[in-house]
């Protein structure tokens, strides 16, 4: 009896324990990258791609870990920056507060939504996570506290815990920055730990897991749940930095961005979503003054990546490498 | 008065209705043997439109033409994609089909939208189809009765190609094992292009018929395609009757909510979907996986 209760303590504690070396040199580089990076780039440009690197790595531990292509992220995104920005405007919430209301939105429609969507899987996971996405886009326009088409302006970014003032950029830039590494080690530790290869197992073989005593559905649904939160984490972020929760984040072209970013950088890895992020942004702000043409290379991106680059950047990196990213 | 508006809702919902049929037959027919979900489904519907408009403007080739020729256009246009880029994606998982048609449909409606702006273009109801039937209790535009009455014949006729020929009962039996069904001397590969052809052309059917209703768009198939993904989860999926009879019931329903409770009507379908999957996550008419 001794032996058995060890052995399976043991096991998944040594997996889960040893982060290899080579990802905290990758995680240092980009650590280091960005802390020096504000005094370089224009720090708004900077927390806009933070953000969304956050919602891409939250995205990705849906896809990438579980298999499930959700094309229904922007509501997460989109309803947590509704949330949070009217309780900094309207409600006179201090910006951890507004987050954090944001967040717990996010966490229960990612709970109602996941609950619903949770038991298909493959093709009709995506078409169900839409629709949903596609009504909350809906009640968004006709509730009275979004302001329809104008969205919620001039959201004030307040003072953190009472001491740091976010309207100076430097503060708000290192903010993001800290709320963005914690989004990403939750991540990193989700995926790394017995949880993780549970999920893991799913995504190989949904019928084994179950046979071998796993609640599948418990676990999916967590997952979902908490990447929605996550993704909320990161919208009502974004509604702080931009002073500005609109349309623009719940809508389906937002969904179909994040998968865009997640696929870029490469599904699956840990970094990809980060890398995808800013490629993306980086990519629409260089392409802002030609307009339109942004959705065209958008979507000709989709298409080179579907048919010959499926590994994403990080994803051939970690091939030629041979280690995992 | 109430019953006028009641029964103008009710036609704008069999118009919807029949839209939302034809285009999830698309889809239905495409997801059956390919297992994809045509992404692009929405930007074909409006190339069937454009199709239309320029057969009208360069050729001179008025409805009718157009109602034969752009889906055959559209048709080929798809064709022509399943050849070069589809048929690749087979061995993979099946999300990368949705995500290549997803990144298609981005491509062709940013095209349009470059060359012709999202204002819309003009398109005349033929001559044959204009005026209308005052049926004492509301007037009834002939164009529109001729939409419903069409498009409820293409779905039927394809219900039955599908379900009652022998062409049908390959597809059938491709659907079921496509191996097999090689085994026995059947060009599988050729009768996925074909059928994914015949999807896209329905589309731009659809497309034709819309044209005069609504302006000619590039962003008009955007957001239809969204609802029709949620009329296709309700119906279940690769379910042929089911798509038609949910299409037009599901318009129906949207215009009666537009009388009845006007905040909900973009958002009806939607809960709809959240009650069906409930119930039966298959969807009404679905088979289970």
């Amino acid at each position: 009896m001794a032996t058995v209760k060890e052995y399976a303590g043991a096991a998944p504690a040594a997996v889960a324990s040893a982060v290899p070396r080579h990802q905290i040199v990758a995680f240092v580089a980009m650590l280091g990258i960005l802390l020096v990076a504000p005094f370089f780039v224009y720090p708004v440009f900077l927390m806009k791609a933070l953000c969304f690197a956050l919602f891409a790595c939250a995205f990705n531990l849906l896809i990438g870990y579980v298999g499930l292509l959700s094309f229904g992220h922007a509501a997460f995104l989109g309803s947590a920056g509704y949330v949070s920005a009217h309780a900094a405007k309207v409600w006179g919430l201090p910006p951890e507060a507004a987050i954090l209301l944001g967040t717990a939105a996010a966490a229960v429609l990612g709970l109602v939504i996941g609950a619903l969507a949770i038991r298909s899987r493959g093709i009709y996971f995506a078409n169900i996570t839409l629709a949903f996405a596609q009504m909350v886009f809906f009640s968004s326009i006709q509730a009275k506290f979004t302001g329809g088409e104008d969205g919620i302006q001039a959201v004030p970014r307040g003072t953190l815990l009472g001491v740091l003032d976010l309207r100076q950029p430097y503060t708000m830039y290192f903010v993001v920055l800290a709320i963005f590494l914690g989004g990403f080690l939750v991540v990193y530790r989700a995926i790394h730990s017995p949880f993780g290869q549970v999920l893991k197992a799913i995504r190989e073989s949904e019928p084994r897991a179950i046979s071998l005593g796993y609640r599948a559905e418990h676990y999916k649904l967590l997952a979902f749940v908490l990447s929605a939160t996550l993704s909320g984490l990161a919208g009502g972020t974004k509604a702080l930095v931009f002073q500005l929760a609109s349309l623009t984040d719940v809508h389906w072209t937002m969904s179909g961005e994040v998968v865009l970013m997640t696929l870029l950088g490469g599904l699956g890895t840990v970094f990809g979503p980060v890398v995808g992020a800013f490629i993306m942004i980086t990519l629409e702000h260089s392409l802002a003054q030609i307009g339109s043409w942004l959705t065209i290379v958008q979507g000709a991106i989709f298409v080179v990546c579907v048919l010959t680059f499926r590994r994403g950047v990080v994803g051939e990196l970690a091939r030629i490498l041979r280690k995992p990213l | 008065m109430a019953t006028q508006a009641l029964f103008g809702q009710l036609l704008i919902g069999l118009i919807n209705g029949a839209f939302y049929a034809m285009l999830s037959l698309g889809l239905s027919v495409i997801f059956g043997l390919l297992n994809i979900i045509n992404f692009a489904h929405g930007a074909q519907y409006m190339m069937g439109a454009f199709a239309a408009y320029f057969l009208l403007s360069l050729t001179g080739l008025g409805y009718w033409w157009s109602l034969l020729l752009a889906p055959i256009v559209v048709g080929l246009f798809g064709i022509a994609l399943e050849r070069t880029m589809l048929k690749r994606l087979y061995h993979l998982d099946h999300l990368y089909g949705l995500l290549l048609t997803f990144g298609l449909a981005l491509i062709i409606q940013g095209v349009f939208r470059n060359e012709f702006g999202s204002s819309g273009l003009p398109y005349a109801i033929p001559a044959q189809l204009t005026g209308g039937y005052n049926l004492g209790f509301m007037f009834l535009p002939a164009y529109r009765a001729w939409v419903v009455v069409f498009s409820l014949g293409v779905c039927l006729a394809t219900w039955w190609v599908i379900e009652r020929t022998k062409l049908g009962s390959y597809l059938r039996a491709a659907t079921e094992n496509p191996t097999l069904v090689r085994a026995f001397g059947i060009n599988v590969p050729r009768m996925i292009t074909l059928t994914y052809g015949f999807g896209v052309g329905l589309a731009g059917l659809a497309g034709v018929l819309a044209a005069p209703i609504y302006q000619v768009n590039p962003l008009m198939g955007a957001d239809l395609i969204i609802v029709v993904f949620a009329v296709v989860v309700i119906g279940g999926m690769g379910s042929i009757m089911g798509s038609i009879v949910t299409g037009f019931a599901l318009g129906v329903v949207e215009g009666f909510t537009k009388v009845f409770y006007p905040e909900a009507s973009n958002t009806v379908i939607f809960v709809i979907m959240a009650l069906v999957l409930l119930v039966r996550p298959t969807g009404l008419f679905g088979r289970a996986s």
